[in-house]
């Protein structure tokens, strides 16, 4: 059972968060298509689930921290579709005051540490913010999620004994989604169940099901409350997948259309509608309201980047150090 | 003669290679089955099969050094990094290992591998994708670093690369592997560390390499040929060594100097070469050598930001008449 109960509110709460990540990517991706959003962006359209179960088992001031398929988490954590479009198109109102991009979205105030570029970069960080809420004594966690492809960096290897050793409060997520980039997990390990990379470590460990909310939720409950009790890390393997390609240029000759169908009838969005259907927690005017009330938020988070004005060049050289009048080289 | 991409001079380079010696394997992220992240492997994996065209895991450190113990036992890799920045993961392997082996060894074992894949800015990435590493390997004895500017030169240099009894770091870029340049048919090599004087002239010499050649150093001539301005060119080609004698023969007869690079300034190639020019030079030189370099700071992705960061010809420009005292 768990500790957070699973009701009816939840089901009305991640129906809608999902819906609305799933419309601001979608929306991102016509953007890109349209070259207001430049660089690499990576879509998170299918691995809804994992962000939503993680949501309704954590508090807020839990911390997220991931990769660079980044726009997810925080809009979950509660930063606002404006500041994220923005950043998107480079815009001085954008929560990386259009310094970071797609990649690098960071919210501090909702506690969420980035959207990092470096493969499995992520890996120590996550745990250095569960040691400093461990230092500090509270009973704050750290979920810090990477991919299929990143559990094969060395990073993951120091992290996890130290992370043990110091029974540190992070729960490592990968989201499973199948392939980093065109190579799939079968390619990359003679161990495809990368749960298992925690047993040598004797971490907890698990898979999940992550086209699943409830059984997200349910898994990350347990790690959630281990983590506060003071017993350390759980590694989490959430299975999902990405319905679309790695980043906007991959003519992903790597998979099959009928897998990725497959995933699409599985779709955690109509999985968690059907049930709230089913038992009658809302009828057909709710789901209306929902979907205008996104669109409305999806319109005026583009309205808000397309005004935004492009950061100064003067700006260039703020934000480098915390020092002021930082003595840098201009010749 | 006939006009190829530079990502296929890099391709026949490899491939001629490797047809010659079995001992040469290519090894990286998607290089085999995707056929390369920008396609440089496309079909190797098809003639050479799985065992010399190796896809692996994400884990730099890893096959870095794995790549370098074979080395040392005798075969001759070449490792792909799907761009520079990520060879950070990898970089004590590379600078702790391969650098030293044999200096360490008292000669016995030498490590001939080539670390090669893009370097530099490739639009907007973020800072974490926009770096330019070719003075950090260039800094470490051991290394040789090679930053080839257009298709003839990328062929003939990386199969100067592959034979090289030493580690070379090959740097290329995201930009250039679709340009186009004249490269013949038949073989041959272009020797590491001897820089090209690629345009003769009176006034000014530019010293500049890479991608830096032709996205910021020939519209700056050009421009400054229209003001009847009439610069000598040098393309490095290699960063280590770095062919002092072409520079300082040119500066000697100019007695101006303006260096070009897309990294940061703080102990880059510019500082080099301003260096060993005012020690070597000192009286021959009418003006201060000035460099053009990126800003001294992480590459943003706003493209206002990025506009006022990079290296680019007016800012060339300038700075040519600024060593020339002209001032408009
Ligand atoms: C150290 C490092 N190596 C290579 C890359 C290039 N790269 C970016 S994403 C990626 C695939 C990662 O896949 P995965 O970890 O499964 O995450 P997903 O994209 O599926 O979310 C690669 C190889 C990188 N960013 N960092
Ligand atoms: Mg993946």
């Amino acid at each position: 059972m768990s500790s957070v109960a699973i009701t009816k509110e939840t089901y009305l709460y991640w129906y809608e968060l999902m819906l609305l990540l799933r419309r601001f990517e979608e929306k991102a991706g016509q953007l890109y298509g349209q070259q207001k959003i430049r660089g690499f962006c990576h879509l998170y359209i299918g691995q809804e689930a994992v962000i939503a179960g993680t949501m309704s088992a954590t508090k807020k001031d839990d911390s997220l921290i991931t990769a660079y398929r980044d726009h997810a988490h925080p809009i979950a954590k509660g930063m606002s579709p404006n500041a994220a479009m923005a950043e998107m198109y480079g815009k001085a109102t954008g929560c990386s005051k259009g310094k970071g991009g797609s990649m690098h979205f960071f919210d501090k105030e909702n506690k969420f540490y980035g959207g990092h570029g470096i493969v499995g970069g992520q890996i120590p960080l996550g745990a250095g913010l569960a040691f400093a809420e461990k230092y500090l004594g509270t009973d704050n966690v750290n979920v810090c999620y990477m991919g299929d492809g990143a559990v094969r960096q060395g990073s993951l290897n120091e992290t996890f004994n130290m992370a043990m050793l110091w029974k540190l409060p992070v729960i490592f997520v990968v989201e499973n989604n199948g392939y980093a980039m065109g190579t799939s997990v079968a390619r990359t390990s003679n161990t495809t169940d990368i749960y298992k990379l925690g047993l040598g470590y004797e971490m907890p460990c698990a898979p999940v099901d992550g086209m699943d909310p409830v059984a997200v939720h349910n898994a990350m409950d347990e790690a959630v409350q281990r983590a506060r009790r003071g017993e350390g890390p759980t590694f989490l393997e959430i299975r999902t997948y990405r319905y679309k390609g790695h980043s906007m240029s991959d003519p992903q000759k790597y998979r099959t259309k009928e897998e990725v169908e497959e995933y699409k009838a599985k779709d955690p969005i109509e999985v968690v509608k059907a049930k709230i259907e089913k038992e009658k927690w809302a009828d057909q005017a709710w789901f209306d309201e929902v979907a205008a009330k996104i669109k409305n938020q999806i319109d005026e988070a583009v309205k808000f980047a397309e005004e935004s004005p492009w950061p100064d060049p003067s700006e260039l050289f703020t934000d480098v150090y915390a020092q002021e009048n930082y003595p840098f080289i201009k010749d | 003669m006939r006009v190829i991409q530079y990502r296929e001079a890099l391709r026949e380079a490899m491939n001629e290679e490797m047809r010659k010696d079995d001992k040469i394997f290519l090894m990286g992220e998607e290089v085999a089955e995707y056929n390369g992240a920008y396609k440089v492997s496309q079909g190797m994996l098809d003639e050479f099969g799985p065992k010399r065209i190796i896809d692996t895991p994400i884990a730099e450190l890893g096959f870095a050094g794995i790549a370098i113990g074979a080395a040392m036992n005798g075969l001759r890799p070449i490792v792909e990094f799907m761009t520079f920045n990520f060879s950070l993961v990898a970089i004590d392997q590379i600078i702790n290992g391969a650098a030293k082996m044999l200096s360490m060894s008292g000669g016995q074992i030498s490590v001939p591998i080539v670390f090669r894949g893009p370097t530099g800015n490739a639009g907007q990435l973020g800072a974490q994708h926009s770096q330019n590493f070719e003075n950090w390997f260039a800094n470490c004895p051991g290394l040789k670093v090679v930053v080839p500017s257009n298709p003839y030169d990328a062929k003939g240099l990386l199969k100067s690369s592959i034979i090289d009894p030493d580690p070379v770091i090959y740097m290329e870029s995201e930009l250039m592997y679709g340009d186009k340049g004249e490269v013949p048919e038949e073989e041959y090599y272009i020797e590491i560390g001897k820089a090209k004087v690629v345009k003769e002239g009176t006034d000014v010499t530019i010293v500049s390499f890479g991608k830096m050649m032709s996205r910021v150093i020939e519209p700056a001539v050009e421009a400054l040929n229209k003001e009847g301005i009439n610069v000598e060119v040098i393309d490095l080609r290699t960063v280590r060594p770095i062919d002092f004698e072409t520079i300082l023969t040119s500066v000697k007869k100019t007695n101006r100097l303006v260096v070009v690079e897309e990294a940061w300034p703080l102990a880059s190639i510019s500082s080099e070469i301003a260096f060993h020019v005012q020690k070597n030079a000192f009286d021959y030189l009418d003006a201060p050598v000035l460099r053009i370099t990126c800003a001294d700071v992480p590459l943003p992705y706003a493209p206002t930001l990025i506009a006022a960061s990079l290296p680019n010809a007016d800012r060339v420009v300038k700075a040519v008449k600024e060593v020339m005292y002209i001032n408009k």
